[in-house]
């Protein structure tokens, strides 16, 4: 019998050696390790405590309790369908397709996201659509025991009706303001799809509406406002990280059939089953057609084209972002070339936005920097994917779902921490990755990797979550427990008339100016903005 | 004393690259352990193949727990190799841990190659990390380099 101690002695100098060499190398390449990465760190938060950006996600917009506000759908297209599938109400048929795609895709998770969507304790119990097809379809799928859907013939018998407290336009162009200021009178609370308008005119009218009415609740379907990295960006832009920016480009590239506005045309449309005079409205009268009924968006007398169909979206992104307004004036080029089908609005659109005295912060002598230039640049017969870039003279934000900040490499603000090696202008010093709930200030091949994949969306407590649901839960919450809508009057003024400017540029040909002082866009002596704008003959 | 008999340039061979793949699984392990914003969120969502159970992987709850075990794995595998003690069990884990980076990104002709350097094309780094582990498996060294060493002896005089 031997005890433990004599093992060990009977263990050789060389028994020792082949038994532990491991030690030493296990304990250096831990210490490598933890070393290297603890030093990461403490420059990665070095940079993140200079830099000091918030990426907090918003407070949680109010309860959704009592009575359910009843609400009316004016518009069942494709839009209005989306809309109310984001208030929880989906389509028999639609149902029934996403159960067949996620038995054969399990990847798909509408289906699965649309049923985990938070009860916004509403009843869709009106609709109005001049098709009969889409009327039915809505009657047919959100009918149930405790909710009739009735169908109202015209906008203003369903606003009247006294069924609704609120409404959801989701129509043509020129049908917005006509029904939206039928309700804001009514006093019944309004979500309108952008553009708010399709003139000039119609755009302070409705803001003259509003003012009257302070109680109507006002939401512009600007969704993106909800989206997590808009809110960062906003802190970044706060917080003077990208010094003085001179220049946004942004971008739409579509280059599909949908895309441009080539929408299918429904079998069982016909002079019977749509209500034609009311579809023209205020446009000039056309023998009943179908490509303008269901393409409308392709024609300036229902529709805004480029400048207010997307670059509406766009301008509102950076607006929510930079708070920069109405710009001092706007020159637009373009022209219809890659869909000669007839349509009158342009397909290629370029847009330059001027700010004369808009500036984000500067890290150079007072005075030097000042004044700003928004490039929007539009195509549809090319589908390569432009990013948002802010450039300002310490750093460039590209803006997407992620967002990520270059130091420049002749910034002011970082040019010691450049010098000292600290920071590597060709890699981010930030970014924001919606997705993981972290924030990085080096990122890595990778990540850069799986931001270009598209995999980063808004999500809220790790779930992703439909900006639009966000954003019409934010008007159901200000109508219910008060408050004031990310996107109401004051943001989709200024939406509406710098699309306008762009519009009004590109049929002129001219520099468009807007005169601050006065609150006018400046008009050449016979000149009429409105019939300008929604002009239905080919650009001269 | 284990059976088997290598001559010294096998067990030196054999020997090194245990050690190398052990330094390897270790300081990928470490590096994972003191940086608390890692996660293998990204990696599992952008699979290529067998995307339901990368993404449940993936999912909220389950991330954390695949995060801890991933670096457990990496760090438990990498100190057995270094040390030299139950070797064939780690070289198991690490094999199946490797396994299932390779699967999430498998170099298949017409899969997207995913973020890796180099050219592959179905046999990449993980895969050959994968039979370099087999080889250590089934030729073990720690009974003449490393904590199982010194046990054997200790058990040889015991007994």
């Amino acid at each position: 019998m031997t005890n433990d101690n004599d093992n060990f002695m009977k263990w050789s100098r060389r028994d020792m050696l082949r038994g532990l060499a491991g030690i030493p190398i296990l304990g250096s390449v831990w210490f490598a390790g933890a070393r290297v990465t603890g030093n990461a760190k403490r420059e990665r938060q070095l940079l993140l405590e200079t830099l000091n950006i918030k990426a907090s996600p918003p407070p949680p917009t109010g309860p959704m309790s009592g009575d359910p506000v009843r609400i009316g759908i004016v518009g069942f297209g494709i839009r209005g369908e989306q809309l109310c599938r984001a208030l929880g109400y989906a389509t028999t048929d639609w149902l029934k397709d996403m159960k067949e795609s996620s038995e054969k895709n399990p990847n798909d998770s509408r289906l699965r996201d649309f049923l985990a969507q938070e009860n916004l304790n509403i009843k869709i119990n009106a609709v109005c659509d001049i098709f009969d097809y889409r009327a039915q379809r809505v009657v047919d799928s959100f009918t149930s025991d405790d909710n009739k859907v009735q169908r109202f013939l015209t906008y203003k018998e369903l606003i009247h009706s006294k069924r609704v407290d609120a409404i959801v336009i989701a129509t043509p162009d020129h049908w917005h303001a006509p029904i939206a200021l039928e309700a804001i009178a009514a006093g019944v609370h309004v979500y309108i799809e952008k553009p708010m308008t399709h003139n000039v005119t119609e755009t302070y009218t409705l803001r003259e509406a509003l003012q009257a009415n302070p109680k109507v609740v006002f939401q512009l379907g600007h969704q993106h406002r909800q989206t997590q990295s808009f809110l960062t960006a906003q802190d970044i832009i706060a917080k003077k990280v990208l010094g003085h920016v001179s220049l946004i480009t942004t971008n739409t590239n579509r280059n599909d059939d949908n895309g441009a506005w080539q929408y299918d045309i429904h079998p069982d449309a016909s002079p019977k089953t749509i209500d034609w005079n009311q579809f023209i409205g205020n446009a000039p009268m056309e023998e009943f057609n179908l490509e303008h009924f269901f393409r409308w968006r392709k024609w300036w007398a229902y529709g805004s084209g480029l400048s207010g169909d997307l670059l509406s979206h766009d301008y509102d992104r950076l607006n929510c972002v930079l708070k920069m307004g109405i710009p001092d004036s706007v020159m637009t080029s373009g022209g219809i070339y890659t869909h000669r089908d007839g349509r009158n609005v342009p397909d290629v659109l370029q847009v330059n936005m001027e700010y004369q005295d808009f500036s984000t912060g500067t890290s150079q002598p007072e005075g030097k920097e000042k004044g700003m230039t928004f490039v929007y640049s539009a195509t549809l017969g090319n589908q390569f994917d432009r990013p948002t870039y802010l450039m300002g003279h310490d750093g460039t934000m590209e803006l997407g779902n992620a967002v990520t900040v270059y130091a420049d490499a002749r910034s002011s603000k970082y040019a010691d921490l450049i010098k000292e090696k600290r920071i590597d202008p060709s890699e981010p010093i930030y970014v924001y990755d919606p997705s993981v709930n972290q924030t990085d200030a080096v990122t890595s091949a990778t990540a850069k990797y799986f931001a270009n994949k598209g995999l980063l969306y808004t999500y809220r407590d790790g779930k992703r979550v439909d900006p639009t649901f966000l954003h019409m839960r934010e008007w159901l919450s200000c109508i219910r427990n008060g408050g004031t809508p990310s996107c109401g009057i004051k943001e989709g003024f200024e939406e509406a008339i710098s699309s306008h400017m762009a519009g009004l540029s590109y049929k002129r040909g001219r520099r468009i100016q807007w005169d601050r002082e006065a609150g006018k866009i400046i008009a050449l002596p016979g000149e009429d903005l409105d019939a300008i704008l929604t002009d239905t003959k080919p650009k001269v | 004393m284990e059976d088997q008999k290598y001559s010294s340039g096998q067990l030196y061979a054999l020997v090194a690259l245990r050690l190398l793949v052990g330094w390897h699984f270790l300081y990928e392990g470490i590096v994972k352990l003191y940086n608390p914003t890692w996660t293998a969120k990204g990696y599992l969502l952008s699979a290529s193949i067998l995307k339901p159970i990368f993404g449940w992987l993936a999912s909220g709850s389950m991330s954390s727990v695949v995060d801890v075990l991933n670096i457990g794995v990496l760090v438990v595998v990498g100190v057995s190799l270094l040390l030299g003690f139950k070797t064939k069990w780690a070289s198991v884990i690490g094999m199946g841990l490797l396994a299932l980076y390779y699967l999430a990104h498998p170099a298949f002709p017409g899969l997207p190659q995913g973020p890796s350097e180099g050219s592959y094309w179905i046999v990449n780094k993980n895969l050959i990390e994968i039979a370099a582990l087999w080889v250590i498996m089934v030729f073990p060294t720690a009974w003449a380099f490393g904590l199982e060493n010194l046990l054997s002896k200790k058990t040889e005089v015991s007994n």
